[in-house]
């Protein structure tokens, strides 16, 4: 089955390897694996896909909690949360070809963000089943997909959850790096349309 | 590592040093008197700092042998072994070290040099990535290019070493921060608290379900591993046996952590173990696992181990549950804590029938023990471990090798006490023998230390019988001289229908090997000289080798073959001398 953790690790160089070579030791495939930047200065976050028998999540989980980098691991298979990938797909089309792609492209809540004369651009934001179902639905009325790009699973617990160990910690620096922080997080200001 | 923010003012004890002597002074703190080591570029600034600290450095011959001595040096003493080398060949060299500790969870430091921080990466002259080679076989590891950053990182390993489970921790310091100077301030650079295992948990809840367990048991067995030593939970473990009249089973690592002279005690098992070891083992009703990890040596075939029984786990390391066994009752956590918790919950029971039935197995098994053939010229492994137990009065701390005389040394050395048996059981590591009894030595210099080889595995950690010269150490070395790789011989016997390919195995006159270092020796080759030989190396004052020619083709017995359920077990024959080569 797929299993799907985040973890919180120290923004350190080295801890994305250590949590790699972890599941290479383990023999887990790893499907996806996003990085960035948490709420907290210092602290990364990750999300997880690993392909593994359903007995190993525990074994997985416990193992991340040895490596010392890592501060908090969440099993998400166990919560309900909100599951989201991006994908950028480029797709070959020309000026007769554009106009059903844009009929798809709305009915997928997806944009275009880039036009050429030979190509265009769509992002698309949502659960894998709805990235997939674009990306067969372009195959199955012939435009050509030039590239692909997916984030792989991000994932967040729904409703009011923040980290244990991260509040645990008050990690002092907050308050003098805050300013900056939210400089960041001005940054992600659209997306708000995901539920709808 | 952000430890300095709130050391607003520097206290008095604030010093400016040099990285090399910030290594030495974070050492010393950390109550480090002994260092195994070998100098080299990367690392000649901590060498040319060493003389200005009380700490005494052990030159050995090859830095597998450091790591090693270090892994002895912790397990005899408890204490955090360390050694040092320099970068490239330096810093490889230790990774079987690394890797054995790991296996074994035993706490050491690793200190190597490392080129410096501006050429990092272009593969300047004798630069390896030990970070990375060395991530899967430490517990932790650590690039240090700061000098600052020295101290904080080297408290934080001694830290990260011992605590919970165990193991090997590696700073890898670049020569420029060794070079430049930095304000040392051995409090300031305190790490923070260590975080236990978030997963460890023991509620009432599975404290009471456990405790309900062991009072309903009838064929209950405890198995003790290496946990039990390290958490210091020897009391504990007893006093759980004797109130309930549990039968304890240990693993090649736990032995000496239960008596072996307890009347309670069944010995080692696994695929070595007697047979009224695994036998009870597998007729039990409950297992209680205290600090062992069911590894593939001790359980046999899985799909067959203990069929009837409940099993209860008692561990530090969470990852270990349910990994190789399932379990019923997990209480995840350090094992003395565990045991202190749960006590109080069990009642005391009188007698048991359950033990005189294994007694009665032992009977049975033992009248074949090859302890009591006769003395007919043949010498057998078995009699001299028997003889040496006998002569160091089963005192002494035994550091063995790998293979045969590993196993028989398990059988017949009684350990009473523990970290009196010091032996690579995870990795399995040939050569472990002799540098880590040096380390054992060091730590315990009033202790008697034997060292029991191969003569396989002697041959590849020997040069370290220059580093017993050079010290003026007072161990003694008993090779189990077969002439072949014995281990290896007996699974091509079993197996691969005596094939013997590659198993026989030249070796030096090992006396005048030790001869040529200065060292005294005698050669062994009948039962009635094993004692006189014994009593002159332990009456000697000095280290002292006996090259011990024992049976060729002698195997170890009972064994379970690999895969095997752990109640098939390969018997020792009625006569093993029909078996044997001189007479074949
Ligand atoms: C470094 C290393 N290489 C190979 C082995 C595989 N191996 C296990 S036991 C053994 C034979 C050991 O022979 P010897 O040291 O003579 O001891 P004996 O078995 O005869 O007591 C070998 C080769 C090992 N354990 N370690």
């Amino acid at each position: 089955m797929l299993h799907t953790f985040v973890a919180l690790v120290e923004d350190k160089p080295g801890v994305l390897t250590r949590v790699a070579s972890l599941f290479r030791r383990l023999n887990v495939n790893i499907v996806s694996l996003t990085v960035g930047r948490s709420e907290r200065p210092g602290v990364s976050r990750m999300t997880i896909v690993a392909l593994s028998s359903t007995s190993a999540g525990h074994r997985i989980m416990a193992s991340l909690y040895k490596l010392e980098n890592v501060l908090e691991v969440d099993d998400m298979d166990q919560v309900a949360n909100v599951t989201r990938e991006l994908a950028l797909i480029k797709v070959g089309a020309t000026p007769q070809t554009r106009s059903h792609i844009f009929e798809l492209v709305e009915v997928f809540r997806a944009r275009i963000v880039d036009l050429a004369p030979e190509s265009l651009m769509i992002e698309i934001t949502g659960v894998e089943s709805k990235i997939e179902g674009l990306i067969q639905v372009l195959i199955e009325s012939g435009d050509p997909i030039l590239e692909v790009s997916r984030t792989g699973r991000m994932v967040m617990r729904r409703g009011h959850h923040t980290s244990r160990v991260l509040e645990a910690m008050r990690v002092a620096a907050v308050h003098e790096s805050e300013a900056k922080d939210t400089a960041v997080f001005d940054l992600i200001e659209e997306e708000s349309n995901f539920q709808k | 590592m952000g430890h300095s923010s709130q050391n607003d003012s520097p206290s008095s004890n604030t010093t400016r040093l040099t990285g090399a002597e910030i290594v030495w002074a974070t050492l010393e703190g950390e109550g480090v008197r002994d260092v195994f080591g070998y100098p080299g570029g990367a690392i000649l600034p901590v060498y040319d700092a060493l003389r200005k600290f009380p700490i005494r450095h052990i030159l050995v011959r090859h830095e597998q042998g450091a790591t090693h001595m270090a892994d002895g040096y912790a397990r005899a003493s408890g204490r955090v072994g360390v050694a040092i080398a320099t970068s490239g060949p330096g810093a490889t060299n230790m990774v079987t070290g690394l890797a054995t500790a790991m296996m074994d969870s035993v706490p050491i430091v690793c200190i190597t040099g490392q080129v410096s921080s501006k050429v990092l990466g272009s593969d300047a002259f004798q630069e390896v990535d030990i970070t990375g080679i060395s991530l899967p076989i430490t517990k932790h590891n650590y690039l240090v290019t700061r000098t600052e950053d020295i101290a904080p990182a080297i408290r934080e390993a001694f830290l990260i070493a011992k605590s919970g489970r165990p193991g090997p921790v590696l700073v890898d310091i670049t020569k420029d921060a060794q070079q430049a100077s930095a304000e040392f301030n051995f409090d300031a650079a305190a790490p923070k608290a260590y975080r236990p295992h978030p997963m460890q948990s023991h509620n009432a809840d599975s404290i009471t379900d456990a405790a309900s367990l062991i009072r309903e048991a009838r064929r209950p067995v405890i198995l003790a591993g290496h946990g039990v030593i390290q958490s210091g939970a020897i009391e504990q473990v007893r006093a759980l046996s004797e109130r309930m009249q549990i039968p304890v089973a240990c693993t090649l690592l736990g032995l000496g952590g239960f008596p072996a002279s307890h009347e309670l005690c069944l010995g080692m098992m696994g695929m070595h173990g007697e047979a009224w070891v695994n036998q009870a083992i597998q007729q039990a009703d409950l297992l209680i696992a205290c600090g062992m990890r069911f590894d593939d040596r001790v359980t046999g075939s899985l799909a067959t181990y203990a069929p009837n029984a409940k099993k209860i786990h008692i561990e530090v390391d969470p990852a270990e549950i349910n990994k190789n066994v399932k379990v019923d009752v997990a209480l995840v956590g350090d094992l003395k804590q565990v045991l202190e918790i749960l006590l109080p919950h069990i009642s005391s029971r009188a007698n048991s029938p359950w033990v005189k039935e294994i007694n009665s197995m032992k009977g049975e098994c033992a009248v074949r023990d090859i302890r009591n053939l006769p003395d007919n010229g043949h010498l057998y492994a078995a009699h001299v471990i028997n003889d040496l137990w006998n002569a160091t009065d089963g005192k002494a701390i035994v550091v063995t090798d790998v293979g045969q005389h590993q196993m028989w040394e398990a059988q017949y050395y009684k350990h009473d006490q523990p970290r009196t048996l010091i032996t690579s059981g995870g990795l399995g590591t040939m050569g472990f023998a002799l540098p880590a009894a040096i380390g054992a030595k060091i730590a315990c210099p009033e202790k008697e230390v034997w060292v029991i080889a191969g003569d396989g595995g002697f041959q590849m950690t020997s040069p370290e019988l220059s580093t017993i010269a050079q010290e003026h150490l007072d161990l003694n070395i008993a090779i189990i001289n077969n002439g072949f790789l014995g281990m290896v011989r007996q699974w091509q016997e079993f197996i691969y229908e005596k094939n013997y390919a590659s198993s026989p195995i030249l070796s030096p006159d090992f006396v005048k090997l030790a001869d040529a270092h200065g060292i005294a020796g005698a050669t062994v080759s009948k039962r009635s000289e094993v004692d006189s030989a014994v009593k002159t190396a332990r009456a000697s004052r000095a280290p002292f080798l006996i090259n011990f020619l024992v049976e060729k083709e002698d195997s170890v017995y009972p064994m379970v073959a690999a895969g095997s359920a752990l109640h098939e077990m390969i018997r020792r024959p009625d006569n093993p001398m029909i078996e044997t080569a001189e007479d074949a």
